[in-house]
């Protein structure tokens, strides 16, 4: 932890052209037909991106415990209600006709 | 910590009592900056959970109004979020480093772009005002005391005949009726993507104002090394409204976009 202080306009660079690069790639697949992994390759693209913003950009890889649990916390609630309301809904015509 | 510091009365003017030292203070700050964007999860949250549901019960629905939104747009505006970001972690950075003329040109840099974002999704409503597919279609093109859209619902039938055709092009056959009602059901894509995207460029919009106010208080000097706590909470503010276009762009724009037009 001795670099206690933000990362520096080098890594910033590095971040944003990452950032960039996955749109591209998230704009050029969705015209591919993957079938059922359209929606999950853009989805993943999207959380990738999420936490490179986060980490990086919002400075929580340097920031503290109770920060970063703090922060968890909030994710895996996000996670619950998509999770649980989705297995609900997609499930429902499973067992029918 | 130390009990010590409060022998000395001086110290920096940002400093409230209730802390020891400035990491203290700024640590606090965060903390808190956190706890309320992690409300602002919350209610994206239940938005984002209520479209997934929809989505998968009126997916054709979803498709056609998906592809009649632009692609390119939302696109170009990603990567100009994308860019805003940049300039506001340059901007925190600039005045962690006590670099006044970067971090103001930087601030600047950060309200043009979301001015830019702004502009384009103010062009692709316009776009969806003269398709006439602004839900209730009562505001639209044409726009008078007798309904305007409503005469003759043209937004709705141009969808119905695009169902038609991209059904045609895969050789199965849609019967007229059966593509109006999924044209209809489109009103509930139209719906939430008027939601979630007026949703975050209010957000955008409130962003610009705390630009502004950041912006007049670095030109006055009031942030250094030692005191730029509102600099990195505008930052995490702004990058937070940027996580949430990364989420929609993918949502709203690219739903079986193989199958449609550009």
């Amino acid at each position: 932890m001795a670099e206690h202080s933000h990362p520096g306009p080098k890594l910033y660079f590095i971040i944003f052209f990452t950032l960039a690069f996955f749109t591209c790639a998230t704009w050029a697949i969705a015209f591919v037909d993957l079938g059922i992994l359209n929606p999950i390759v853009a989805l993943a693209i999207a959380c990738t991106k999420a936490v490179l913003v986060i980490l990086f950009f919002m400075h929580v890889r340097y920031s503290d415990t109770l920060t970063k649990i703090t922060i968890t916390c909030g994710f895996f609630w996000l996670l619950i209600l998509i999770t649980l309301s989705l297995s609900d809904y997609l499930s429902r015509t499973l067992f029918t006709t | 910590m130390s009990t010590s510091q409060t022998t000395t009365t001086e110290h920096h003017p940002a400093l409230a009592h209730q802390f020891d030292s400035m990491a203290q203070q700024q640590g606090a700050s965060t903390f808190g900056m956190w706890v309320f964007l992690l409300t602002e999860i919350m209610m994206f949250g239940g938005l984002f959970a209520a479209y997934l549901i929809y989505r998968i019960k009126y997916y054709d629905a979803f498709v056609a109004g998906s592809t009649s939104i632009s692609v390119s747009w939302g696109f170009a505006n990603t990567l100009v979020l994308i860019a805003s970001s940049f300039t506001m972690a340059m901007a925190v950075w600039s005045a962690h480093k006590g670099k006044r003329g970067p971090l103001v040109g930087f601030l600047i840099g950060t309200m043009i772009l979301g001015a830019v974002f702004l502009g384009i999704k103010g062009k692709e409503y316009y776009d969806k005002y003269d398709e006439c597919h602004i839900p209730g279609h009562v505001i639209g093109k044409g726009f008078n005391a007798w309904g305007g859209c409503s005469v003759n619902n043209p937004g709705l039938g141009n969808i119905a005949d695009e169902i038609q055709q991209h059904a045609r092009e895969a050789g199965v056959s849609v019967p007229e009726a059966s593509a109006m009602q999924t044209a209809r059901q489109t009103e509930i894509f139209f719906s939430f993507y008027f939601l979630m995207t007026g949703l975050h460029a209010f957000h955008m919009i409130i962003g610009m104002g705390l630009m502004t106010w950041l912006l007049l208080r670095s030109r006055r000097g009031d942030f250094g090394p030692q005191y730029y706590t509102p600099i990195e909470l505008g930052g995490l503010y702004w990058h937070f409204v940027d996580i949430v276009w990364i989420y929609l762009f993918p949502l709203l724009y690219l739903i079986s976009r193989h199958k449609g037009a550009i």
